[in-house]
This record gives C-alpha cells, sequence and structure tokens, in this order.
C-alpha cells in the first residue's frame, strides 16, 4: 500500500514537470510572438520591454527561461503580473483557492448524495413510469446551462422573489469567509452549490442507474438472494458497493477538474472571485504570469484527484489491490 | 420408505411472456424429491432445468415470467409465498451452488465474509462465532489451511478451491435440500471428480439431500441414484440410474448416451450426436417435442406422449407404451 502511495506521488511529480514544460512552451516558447510584449501589455514602453526581457531571462537560453520561470513560481513565490502593474501572482491564487474549494466541496457533498440517491432510487424502479421520471428529470439537469440556471436562480433570489419569506435569507451576491461568519458564508454558498451540483446531479444519478441495472444482471446477485438476504442489504451491501467503483472514478475526475477552475462560469456568475474566475480574467487579458501560475494549479488538482481516485480504487476493489493472487 | 418427500412439484409450467407471444419454458413438470437422494437433473440447455430449479425458491424476479402450478417443500406451498417468507426458506432450508463461482460470489468481499454474512443473516450469533464456523466449514469442504483463505478474495483462489468455499457457504446454515447447478461444468475434469466426491459425502456423512442439474451423462452416472431426463421444458424420462444406463427407454436419452465417447473398444471415427437443435420455446411442435429430431418416430408421435410406467423406469415416449407394464 505504502510502495502504491510512493509510486503514485512519483507519477504525480513526473506528470506535473511535464505539463509545466509544455505549458511554458506554448506561452513562452511559440514561434513569431515575443513574450515580452505580451507580459508588458500593449502600451509598454521600450524600457518596460527591457525590463520584462530581462526579468524573465528573455535573453537567455530556454531551458535557462524554464528554470527561472519555475523558480519563481515555486520558491520565491514572486512571480508578478505585468497587465495589473505588480500584482504578485502567487498570493492571489491562495486567495482564490479557498473561495474554489468552498464552492466545489459544498455542491460535490450535494451532488453525491443526490446522484446517490436518484440513481438508486430509479435502479429499484426500473422501467417503471417514476424512473422514467427520474431519468428526465436528471437529462434536464444536464442540459439547463450553469451559467443560465445561475443567472435565473439570481433573479429569483436576488431580486423577483427576494421580499417572499422563501429567498428573503438569501445575502447579496459575494463571498464571506468560513472562519469570519460561518452562518453566512453557508447563505452566501447555498444556492451557488445547488446550481452546480444541479448539473452534476443528474449525470451522477443516470450513470448510477446505468451501473446498478447492469450489476443486477451480475450473478453475485442470485447468489445473495439465494443466500436468503434481504433485498435492502443485497442492494447496499452488493450491487451499490461493487456499483461504486465507476461513481468514484467519475467523481475523481470531476471534482479534480472544477477545483482546478473548472467551475469558472458558476464563479462568474455569482462573483465568486475563485480560481475559475481569476483564470478568466486572466485569459482576456493574456496575463500570461497569471496564465502559467494558475494551469499549474489546475493541473496540480486533475493529476491529484486521479492519484486519489487509484488510491480509492485500491480500497474498493480488492482485484486491483491483490493483482498477483 | 413412508416418509414424505422433501420437496414435491406438481404440474409445474413457466411462462415467458415475449413478443413473439407466450413461451412456454417449463411444461407440466411433476417430481418429488426423497430425503438423502442425490437426483441428476439432464437436458440441454434451454431443457428448463435450471428455470425450474430457480422457481422452487422463487429466484425468478422477471415480471414477463408467469410460474403456476404447485411446489412443496416438507408439504408447504412455496409458489405465493411472499419475499419475505421466501427469505427464510433460502439459506437454511434450500441452498443453491451455481455453475461459476468467479461470478457468482460478489468480487468486493472475502469468502469468509460472504459466508459469515449467510450465516447471520440467518441465526442470531455473534461476529466470532460465525467466523468459527465458516472456518471449520471451509475446512470440511477440504479447503486447506481454512484460516488464511478466510480472508481471501474470490479472484485469489483456483476455481476448484471457489466453488469449495461456495458449497461451504450455500451449506453454512445446514440446509435441507441443496440445489447445485452445474457446479463442475466450469471447473478441470480432475476437480470435477473432487468435487463431485465432495457432494457424495455430504449426503453420506451429513444426509443432505441433493438435486443436481447438469449437461453431463458423466457426471450423473457417477453421482446420482436417480436421473431425470428434461427435454423442451417435459420431463422424458426418469428412473433409478443404474437402469436408465442399461436401458434407456426414450429415445432422446438413448441419444445423449451415444453421445459419451465410449472409454473402450475401437475409436469411434466419428462421435455420435442428436442431429438437429432444441425447439424453440415460443414455436413448439404439436404433440411430442422430440419427434423432429427422432430416428424412431411413427404415427402417435402426434401428440404429446404421457409418461409411461415401465417396470423400473417412467418414460414418455409411445415406444415405452407397449412395454408398459
Amino acid at each position: 500500500m505504502l510502495t502504491l502511495l510512493a509510486q503514485r506521488l512519483g507519477q504525480m511529480a513526473f506528470v506535473m514537470f511535464g505539463i509545466s514544460i509544455l505549458v511554458f512552451l506554448i506561452f513562452f516558447a511559440t514561434p513569431g510572438a515575443d513574450p515580452a510584449v505580451r507580459i508588458a501589455g500593449h502600451n509598454a514602453t521600450p524600457q518596460m520591454l527591457a525590463a520584462v526581457r530581462h526579468e524573465f531571462g528573455f535573453d537567455r537560453p530556454l531551458p535557462v527561461q524554464y528554470a527561472l520561470m519555475m523558480k519563481r513560481l515555486f520558491i520565491t513565490q514572486d512571480l508578478t503580473s505585468f497587465v495589473n502593474r505588480g500584482e504578485q501572482v502567487i498570493p492571489e491564487i491562495e486567495a482564490g483557492a479557498p473561495i474554489t474549494l468552498s464552492l466545489v466541496l459544498g455542491a460535490a457533498v450535494l451532488w453525491v448524495l443526490g446522484g446517490i440517491a436518484i440513481g438508486t432510487a430509479a435502479a429499484i424502479t426500473r422501467f417503471t413510469l417514476v424512473d422514467r421520471a427520474l431519468m428526465i428529470a436528471g437529462l434536464i439537469g444536464i442540459s439547463m446551462p450553469v451559467f443560465w440556471v445561475g443567472e435565473v436562480a439570481n433573479l429569483l433570489t436576488q431580486s423577483r422573489l427576494h421580499h417572499t419569506w422563501l429567498f428573503s435569507w438569501v445575502p447579496p451576491l459575494g463571498y464571506t469567509p468560513l472562519t469570519e461568519d460561518p452562518l453566512l458564508w453557508l447563505k452566501t454558498m447555498l444556492i451557488p452549490w445547488c446550481t452546480l451540483a444541479l448539473l452534476y446531479m443528474g449525470f451522477y444519478g443516470r450513470v448510477l442507474r446505468a451501473s446498478l441495472i447492469e450489476a443486477y444482471q451480475e450473478d453475485f446477485i442470485r447468489t445473495a438472494r439465494a443466500k436468503g438476504l434481504t433485498e435492502t442489504r443485497i442492494l447496499l451491501r452488493h450491487a451499490l458497493r461493487t456499483s461504486m467503483i465507476t461513481f468514484v472514478s467519475l467523481f475523481g475526475l470531476d471534482f479534480g477538474a472544477l477545483v482546478g477552475g473548472g467551475a469558472l462560469l458558476t464563479e462568474v456568475v455569482f462573483g465568486l472571485q475563485g480560481v475559475g474566475k481569476l483564470t478568466f480574467d486572466a485569459l482576456q487579458n493574456l496575463d500570461l504570469p497569471v496564465i502559467m501560475a494558475t494551469v499549474m494549479y489546475s493541473s496540480f488538482f486533475v493529476v491529484a484527484a486521479n492519484a486519489a481516485v487509484d488510491v480509492a480504487y485500491t480500497l474498493l476493489d480488492p482485484r486491483v489491490r491483490y493483482k498477483n493472487g | 420408505m413412508a416418509e414424505a418427500p422433501i420437496l414435491e412439484i406438481r404440474n409445474l409450467s413457466i411462462d415467458f411472456r415475449t413478443r413473439q407471444g407466450i413461451a412456454r419454458a417449463v411444461n407440466q413438470l411433476s417430481f418429488s424429491v426423497n430425503h438423502r437422494e442425490i437426483i441428476g437433473l439432464v437436458g440441454e440447455s434451454g431443457s428448463g432445468k435450471t428455470i425450474s430449479m430457480l422457481a422452487s425458491v422463487g429466484l425468478i424476479s422477471d415480471p414477463n415470467v408467469v410460474v403456476s402450478g404447485s411446489i412443496r417443500y416438507k408439504g408447504n406451498e412455496l409458489i405465493g409465498l411472499s419475499n419475505r417468507a421466501l427469505q427464510k426458506i433460502r439459506g437454511p432450508e434450500i441452498a443453491m451452488i451455481f455453475q461459476d463461482p468467479m461470478t457468482a460470489m460478489t468480487p468486493v468481499y472475502t469468502i469468509g465474509w460472504q459466508i459469515t454474512e449467510q450465516i447471520r443473516a440467518h441465526e442470531k450469533v455473534s461476529a466470532r462465532a460465525a467466523k468459527a464456523r465458516a472456518v471449520e466449514l471451509l475446512g470440511t469442504m477440504g479447503v486447506p489451511s481454512p484460516r488464511e483463505q478466510f480472508n481471501r478474495y474470490p479472484h485469489q483462489l483456483s476455481g476448484g478451491l471457489r466453488q469449495r468455499a461456495m458449497i461451504a457457504m450455500a451449506l453454512s446454515c445446514s440446509p435441507s435440500l441443496l440445489i447445485a447447478d452445474e457446479p463442475t461444468t466450469a471447473l478441470d475434469v480432475t476437480v470435477q471428480a473432487q468435487i463431485l466426491t465432495l457432494l457424495r459425502d455430504l449426503r453420506d456423512n451429513f444426509g443432505s439431500t441433493i438435486i443436481l442439474i447438469t449437461h453431463d451423462m458423466g457426471v450423473v452416472a457417477g453421482i446420482a441414484d436417480t436421473v431425470m431426463v428434461m427435454y423442451a421444458g417435459r420431463l422424458a424420462e426418469r428412473g433409478p440410474t443404474q437402469e436408465i444406463f442399461a436401458h434407456p427407454a426414450h429415445p432422446y436419452t438413448q441419444g445423449l448416451l451415444s453421445s459419451i465417447p465410449p472409454m473402450e473398444g475401437k475409436r469411434l471415427r466419428r462421435l455420435t450426436s442428436i442431429p438437429g437443435t432444441p425447439p424453440n420455446p415460443a414455436a413448439m411442435p404439436e404433440g411430442c417435442a422430440f419427434a423432429p429430431r427422432c430416428p424412431y418416430r411413427f404415427a402417435p408421435c402426434g401428440k404429446v406422449p404421457p409418461l409411461f410406467a415401465l417396470p423400473a423406469q417412467d418414460s414418455a415416449c409411445f415406444l415405452a407404451a407397449g412395454k408398459a407394464a
């Protein structure tokens, strides 16, 4: 188990190294474009350009440029954005990460619980009207774009129905740290959580239903029945338990991608200054240092989530744990 | 021998509602099983042997299957019993073992966990006591070092050991009747012989009653007291094993027996086989279902043959009518 963990960590570091080189090459070594011009912005003076060139080592060989970039990103952590006139990049990400994490964690709890509830209910009532209704509801959830749902939710909770008892508790858009006011944090996050979870809930419900129905075709379910177990036990301990393997691997990938900035639309709609929003702004301004940093940050989460899935796999599936007899 | 039969099946019919209409998989099947008897239920795939046994413990959950007739276990009617009542019968009264123990055991739990699960589903015993019994059972079933094997997962065991674990699980609540559905089909020939010996020992040492479903006449010859040959959902022939093997009365039984390669004498240039394929249950031929494949068919075969009582056996063939006592 420990060797496996060490192995995965090693692989993680290797993959991230590869990503960092790739991203670096794309943004700083694309032929025909001067990175210094892009970093300094459109109205840069020649002196500024020279300063940027010197600071990032663009007058030196590519490997040195890369090493300098990584050093400023990870060791001295003083990478600065030129577009935003000297704003430090790392603190910006450090400020955005807890917001994104709050959003995605809360939504993940909702969509996992909701997905399990929908999937299980649909699988139990398979091929009946209840099942069909649940699946159609899930499909509607998947089909509605998150920014639209978010805007509608805002419209209703912030203005149209804000005066009613139903939504009078909804605070104005923005973010309050959990450590500052837990109750307000919960109140501000609740609507964004539901919005983001709606999309994934339907998706996970459908996936779980399919794998549960598949599990029910398995011989071991017949064995479990022949053992005289109750239907509840067969569902929870045998069918659901084996279906969890697919569910968890999907979850890991989605969670990693969302924490890595994939929740950007939700963040923009609800005015949450998370990492997704940061990336979004950086891309609009072509703020290369920030893009570099956010890409590294998000690749870390995607890769880490993948590694976590692998570890979870070994916990969930003994066939992976003991490969050789 | 005035003892009542342990299982008594009367006029059991099983219908599948399909798009092509109603397909009758089992047609007016009647037989009884006595205490300490080993019955070999033989037939080609689709002859209705497995489905009739699944029906007897209410393991057919498909809503498109209609079971009618009577199945009495120790004098109590099983058909129409609630699932909850059947759960009390499955395991402690009637247990089943299945063809492929790789797929018939839940892959994510150890075999010990699965055996204790069954024990604790039916009896109020401590986890420790259940474990002790499971280990003991594994030992009795000839599993070497049962204490270590207890903690192993199905995929870590060889096919023979898995089947022994499966039998241990089936026997864990001391059932009166054991239904073994092709328990040796997925195993090597040497392991097959070991499992058959084990089953015979169960009868000799524990007084178990066993219904052995198989398509292998060799298996039947080695272990069964009584042979029942099924064809297209009906009983073709029934009688003591020695009698059936010595002078099969039904052409189908004769065909099955001559399909076994001879161990002695001149090697055949070509193995005899029964021409044709079993009929589609949705489009049964009029009269005797075997007639289209039968070398001896004659005028009376246009009608369904009843079961004629011969001195030693019963045979559903008009050829036997002349010899009937």
